[in-house]
């Protein structure tokens, strides 16, 4: 399954501000598959956190209540062009996925 | 008198930094033990025992807690929620649905240069408050707002 991160960020100021959007089903595991009226199993992202160049400086804890394909948009101050803001998630199977990118200069 | 009393205070001052400066440093280990997924917390059905497992029992209200929200949504599914603090030294937001079969439902650790803010979309079972709490140095305040939901997300 292609989960991909997508992450947009702008400098505002020195504020990067960083909008991520996660593939990610985030099933409850109170939902039923309309195909075999099965439940399908719990798969929830767990952890998500963030680093401006390899500093962490936001760590998410995440129960099945964060929506299907998540959406966090956060601030992180003092931020400069070419900064390198990452991303990484665990889930409850313990997949995880990561990426980054560089701070562009504002428009 | 007066002044001798002014540079005993000021040094005391000095002190109290370095004091500061050195128990971050012990707590370092601790804030890494702090980041492992809370199952506790998380798995309580009930609002009280997750506070209790979170060290977040009894906060104070506070009204420098901004809670951007829906007054309705169409989709539980999809609830977007925007929150931010004016809170001097706030390290941690704590959301909530009450009526969630599992009321806690996120938290967001800021560290270093990040701002007390974020935004994103949460799934709620039905109409609820929403409970919003901060964790700043040694309290924690809460804000609450209720959402109505017209179709729940539960099984989504």
């Amino acid at each position: 399954m292609a989960q991909a991160i997508r992450m947009r960020v702008k400098l505002v100021g020195d504020v990067a501000d960083v909008r991520v959007l996660i593939e990610h089903p985030m099933e409850t595991g109170l939902r039923k598959d309309p195909a075999t009226g099965e439940f399908v199993p719990m798969h929830f992202i767990q952890t998500m956190t963030a680093t401006l160049n390899g500093k962490p400086v936001l760590e998410a804890q995440w129960s099945r209540a964060v929506a299907r394909n998540p959406y966090v948009q956060f601030r992180i101050r003092g931020a400069k062009v070419d900064d390198e803001v990452g991303i990484a998630w665990v889930d409850n199977r313990g997949e995880t996925n990561s990426t980054t990118t560089k701070v562009p200069a504002p428009h | 008198m007066r002044l001798m009393r002014r540079v005993a205070l000021r040094r005391l001052g000095t002190g109290a930094g370095l004091c500061a400066a050195a128990l971050a440093g012990l707590l370092r280990p601790l804030v890494a033990v702090a980041a492992q997924w809370n199952k506790t917390a998380f798995e309580a059905q009930v609002l009280t025992d997750a506070l209790k497992e979170l060290g977040l029992s009894d906060p104070e209200e506070s009204a420098d807690i901004v809670i951007k929200a829906p007054e309705i949504a169409e989709n539980g599914a999809q609830v977007p929620i925007e929150l931010s603090t004016r809170i001097p030294g706030a390290q941690a937001i704590y959301i909530f649905v009450d009526k969630n079969p599992q009321p806690f439902a996120a938290s967001f650790s800021f560290m270093d240069t990040a701002e007390p803010f974020v935004s994103t979309r949460i799934k709620m079972a039905e109409t609820s408050m929403l409970r919003v709490i901060v964790r700043a140095a040694q309290k924690h305040y809460v804000a609450s707002r209720e959402v109505k939901v017209t179709i729940g997300g539960c099984g989504e």
